[in-house]
């Protein structure tokens, strides 16, 4: 087996020197009912590599890819161009095939990029300080709904009706078990969010308010006002980015007051990938970092006083702290992180703001030919690279409709809210760098057959 | 002669002999001092290319971010250069031996890389209509059977996205349980030498923990187990074989008393390399175990993630998974069960735990790595890891202290105390040599039932004159530990860096680079 | 002014009913360099033996106990920017709080200077 160093003439010679006949002999512990006698017979045995790769190939195949086609869907997982000196750095065998850095002596590589990872996600967020990441964007998101509980003790988490409805259903799951009590809605395929409810909602039980900017819908609106009530009244502002690029263009949440800003950051460097793995990004202000949950990555100096770092306050985290620990969290999302960073440093300001318009560019261009198509609305007054349009019929079916003429075609409402059927006319369209002008065009066409 | 081109002469030692020069640069040779991104870059320097397209009237709302931001960029050459200078400061399994104990760092394949790239897996949205990913969701049906078949267990929930996260699914499968038959136990038992995310899962979900003590053996105490069984037990978190290293012989017992006490049990697979295809946990009564994707079936560990822990769920424990799943028709197609279709087909999920259906990536990879094994090889992978462990305990033992070396032959990985060191000598000096005699160290520190614990697990993917040259390696660095040798005290000599100052670290914690001129300001 | 000690190694200096408390230089010596303290906020109500404030050195949290009931009425906010003087000096400046006492019969189970001295050479 070709992942396996050992001889037999190796196996014996060990065998020997352990002063055991068989290797069964070290299995003596396992109860003999409990031992299988051989291979598990209705699985199959081993593969070569290239019978391996072909079976994989073939599975492949059965996907429409997104690069294959007019591509236009976002709600969370957004396709970007990842630039292709990316995935080579990531599959660089000391970065893919270390561990957590537990030694930092020989894991300075992959701290400095962690300290350079959360120097990028504070500035990018406007806030001060940012951990070595999350899972994703929802777990970031339910961890911050708990971070604020620890800060404010107090149980009253309001969520906007713009956050994502997967990321709604991940905090109710966890708030079932934490005591949080949920304060949630729909939202509802108009140009206005619920800020008036959120304003509303605040009181001095608030432990947070969450709100994504922009949101589910793609709209987006000033923070500052939910902030300071927040605040007022001894509450914090949590904000959820799924967009990252978006900030490029627009103000961060940090500068409109928000005290915890999480996000999703797959857009930048990590492909679509079905869904995982991506990387969540937690970003606070830095009175709150002792209840940040997560790994932290600082700077030191090494006995010969150079500069290195080191993972620190490690005290908040399971492995010392047990059961009363920040989070279980222990592995993060590390590669990820790393092709996020690496690609933020390709990008750079001057590249994220020129990425940004032209994202921004594509969006308006697509949303004024779309909203020309007789019967289709444009939802929005304000948007970044996604937009919702109100269609005149179902959107669910005219989704499969547009992937049978090889054009996939946003997000229907109707699969995010499956219960909801005010919102099942609604149709949100991601555009992003990767679709030309023809791609826009053959959607609108085909939109068009399809509804006409 | 004085023409003579002297290149090809013998080298000779200068005047100065061995004396080692301080270089302007402060690199040494292939050792290169690497500047932060902060420190080299500029916000008008940018290494991508951007299409170009017509100017529009803004419609951010008024929103327009004026301000800088302060993201360095980098040339594509410069991006390069710096990442590969950084990854040349890291210790990998690519590089060398990496005894990790509990975190099997075993060979990355890279056929997983190159089937994890592949377009139709690598570049499908997580929302694109069912019809349109059937091969995305075969992939992940695929690996669903063969993790079922490999545990003898019912059912398994394939979203979560690490091992701590598959225990959090674990443990809210039995909470939603316990709540479905109205039964408000509250507390989970746990061993001592338990994996710390083990303990603050269960706190996550609201149960009280309690310590299961441990038997001079080093396995659980069965009679103190069922001495603390009662009506307010909701179930017990054990990790086998144990992090010790040990299998635990009681298990069936300690399921079927769990089990007639009216609770479940969880058992923690972060060792399941150890014994995959020569037992399998639903045979020992187990209702959920988590599986380390990147441990047991050779995911990347990428520095820290990403991770993947699918849990096998027992028939009374599957009722209550979490969303999505993927559902296989009689007709092959494949479905997806999400909130839209869970109250027909999964009314009792506890409900959701992440935005989409899982680590997809690692689950290509993971499914490259099983079905390149097969039920033999992996049967062979169990074997080759348990007699590597063996082979380096019973190398080790006469030289460190095996404080379980008469509980029977070890697992996957071999434990070690720090017994017998010179006064003021410790684990940690050890470890720091063993990095100088250019090894990743052993884990260290844990588990905690073991003072100065060192816990080394070899993983089936290294050779014999690997192990050999480790045992030697280990002995002699021991050997200074226990003659007092100071300069195992001052070690590592020959890293990237020295001994980091910790403390330092953590008192005036900087988290985030800050201008120069901004850092002084804020003293 | 009599200064008691606990078992879990925290001293109580005991003035009237209020009373000055920290951890005894034997417990600064056996957690290493601390980094980080977080002391109880004024108003806070201390049961004897219940969590009171927490002290962390790079590898570990250790809780510090009440050693006996009574109410806070400062916590040694100098621990925030310095919590080296837990090191340097904790039995003095490396205070953790000041509380009123509830009930002063309960310092009739902690050691003196004496005992505690003895307890800690018999570890």
């Amino acid at each position: 087996m070709r992942y396996l160093p050992l001889t037999n003439t190796d196996r014996q010679a060990m065998l020997a020197e352990i002063g055991v006949k068989s290797v069964d002999d070290l299995f003596i512990d396992v109860p003999v009912e409990a031992r299988l006698g051989g291979p598990i017979s209705s699985l199959p045995n081993h593969a070569s590599e290239m019978a391996v790769e072909r079976h994989f190939f073939d599975l492949a195949r059965k996907n429409m890819a997104a690069s294959h086609h007019p591509f236009f869907l976002g709600c969370g997982a957004y396709k970007h161009h990842v630039p292709a000196s990316v995935d080579h750095i990531i599959q660089r065998g000391e970065f893919l095939t270390a561990y957590t850095p537990y030694q930092p002596e020989i894991a300075q590589g992959t701290l400095q990029m962690l300290f350079e990872f959360q120097t990028q996600v504070a500035r990018l967020f406007g806030c001060d300080v940012a951990n070595a990441s999350m899972y994703d964007g929802s777990t970031a998101c339910w961890e911050a709904i708990g971070m604020a509980r620890r800060i404010t003790k107090r149980h009253k988490a309001i969520l906007s009706s713009g956050l994502h409805p997967h990321y709604v259903s991940v905090a109710r799951t966890m708030a079932k078990y934490t005591g949080d009590n949920l304060d949630t809605a729909l939202p509802t395929l108009s140009s206005t969010t619920d800020s008036a409810r959120l304003l509303d909602a605040i009181d001095g039980e608030t432990s947070c308010v969450v709100v994504q900017y922009p949101d589910i819908l793609g709209r987006m609106e000033d923070l500052s006002a939910i902030a300071a009530k927040a605040h007022e009244h001894g509450a914090l502002l949590i904000a959820v980015v799924t967009e990252p690029v978006a900030l490029g263009a627009i103000k961060a949440p940090g500068e409109m007051g928000a005290d915890i800003v999480v996000g999703e950051g797959q857009s930048l460097g990590v492909g679509l990938q079905f869904g995982g793995p991506y990387v969540g990004l937690f970003a606070c202000k830095e009175k709150f970092v002792r209840q940040m949950p997560g790994r932290l990555c600082g700077e030191t100096v090494d006995a010969e006083g150079k500069r290195g770092f080191v993972l620190t306050l490690s005290t908040r985290e399971q492995h010392i702290r047990r059961e009363k620990a920040t989070s279980n969290i222990c592995t993060n999302s590390g590669l990820c992180a790393l092709a996020f960073s690496i690609h933020m440093t390709l990008l750079g300001e001057k590249g994220l703001r020129g990425l940004a318009q032209v994202n921004h560019a594509l969006a308006v261009q697509a949303a004024d030919r779309l909203a020309q198509i007789p019967g289709v609305e444009l939802v929005n007054d304000s948007f970044f690279n996604e937009f919702t349009l109100r269609l005149p019929k179902e959107a669910r079916p005219v989704v499969r409709a547009l992937a049978d003429k090889q054009v996939l075609g946003g997000v229907s409402l109707g699969r995010l809210y499956p219960n909801a059927p005010e919102l099942e006319n609604g149709l949100v369209v991601a555009v992003t760098e990767t679709a030309s002008a023809e791609d826009i065009e053959t959607f609108a066409t085909a939109l068009q057959e399809i509804l006409s | 002669m004085n023409a003579l081109n002297q290149s090809g002469s013998k080298p000779e030692m200068g005047p100065s002999g061995d004396a080692k020069p301080a270089t302007f640069t402060g690199n040494r040779a292939l050792m290169l001092e690497e500047a932060l991104i902060f420190e080299i870059g500029t916000t008008d320097t940018t290494g991508v290319d951007l299409p170009e397209v017509g100017r529009v009237a803004s419609r951010l709302g008024g929103l327009e971010r004026n301000r800088t931001i302060g993201l360095p960029g980098l040339s594509e050459p410069e991006t390069v250069r710096h990442y590969t200078r950084l990854s040349r400061q890291n210790y990998a399994i690519d590089l060398g031996f990496f005894p990790l104990g509990s975190c099997t760092m075993k060979h990355n394949p890279r056929l997983n890389e190159k089937v994890a790239r592949m377009a139709g897996f690598a570049d499908v949205h997580p929302l694109q209509p069912v019809e349109t990913v059937q091969g995305a969701l075969a992939v992940i049906n695929e690996l669903a059977v063969w993790l079922i078949e490999l545990t003898g267990m019912h059912g398994v929930a394939m979203t979560p996205k690490a091992g701590a996260h598959g225990e959090l699914c674990g443990i809210l499968a039995i909470k939603a349980a316990l709540e479905a038959r109205g039964d408000p136990r509250s507390v989970i038992l746990v061993p001592e030498s338990a994996h710390g995310t083990n303990p603050a899962s269960a706190a996550f979900a609201g149960f009280s923990v309690e310590n299961i003590p441990a038997t001079s053996e080093g396995r659980v105490d069965l009679d103190a187990l069922k001495a603390r069984l009662g009506p307010d037990v909701a179930g017990v978190m054990i990790t086998n074989p144990n992090t010790c290293g040990l299998f635990e012989r009681d298990m069936k017992a300690i399921s079927d008393a769990v089990h007639a006490a009216g609770g479940y049990v969880y058992c923690d697979g972060a060792n399941f390399n150890a014994i995959v295809g020569r037992v399998r946990p639903g045979d020992l009564g187990i209702d959920a175990m988590h599986i380390n994707l990147h441990k047991t079936f050779s995911t990347p560990h990428g520095g820290g993630g990403p991770g993947s822990g699918p849990v096998v769920l027992s028939k009374a424990l599957s009722p209550f998974g979490p969303l999505p799943f993927t559902e296989r028709h009689a007709d092959g197609r494949y479905s997806l069960v999400e909130e839209e279709t869970v109250g027909e087909r999964h009314p009792r999920s506890f409900g959701r735990m992440t935005a989409f259906h899982g680590q997809m990536g690692m689950f290509t990879r993971a499914l490259s790595y099983i079905l390149s094994h097969g039920a033999d090889g992996l049967r062979q992978v169990a074997e080759d890891a348990v007699l590597n462990a063996n082979y380096i305990l019973h190398g080790l033992k006469d030289t460190l202290d095996a404080p379980f070396a008469h509980s029977g032959p070890c697992m996957h990985e071999a434990l070690f105390s720090d017994d017998g060191l010179a006064d003021g000598f410790t684990t940690l000096d050890i470890a720091k040599g063993l990095i100088d005699e250019g090894y990743h160290p052993m884990t260290v520190y844990f588990p905690l039932v073991v003072h100065g614990a060192m816990l080394i697990e070899p993983t089936e993917t290294e050779s014999k004159a690997t192990l050999d040259q480790f045992i030697g390696a280990m002995r002699s660095v021991v050997q200074r530990a226990k003659a007092g040798d100071p300069s195992l005290k001052s070690a590592p000599h020959y890293a990237p860096r020295r001994r980091l100052d910790e403390t330092q670290a953590a008192r005036k914690p900087v988290l985030v680079w800050q201008e120069p001129d901004v850092a002084v300001a804020a003293e | 002014m009599t200064r008691y000690y606990t078992e879990d190694h925290e001293w109580i200096e005991v003035d009237g009913d209020s009373a000055t408390v920290g951890i005894t230089d034997y417990a600064q010596s056996q957690l290493g360099d601390i980094v980080f303290a977080e002391v109880p906020a004024p108003g806070a109500e201390l049961k004897k033996g219940g969590d009171a404030a927490v002290v962390e050195s790079v590898k570990a949290a250790s809780d510090v106990y009440a050693p006996v009931s009574g109410t806070v009425t400062e916590g040694n906010d100098a621990l925030e920017g310095d919590p080296a003087l837990v090191n340097t000096d904790p039995e003095g400046d490396g205070w953790f709080f000041k509380l009123t006492l509830s009930d002063t019969g309960e310092l009739a189970s902690l050691m003196d200077a004496a005992a505690y001295k003895a307890f800690v050479e018999a570890l």
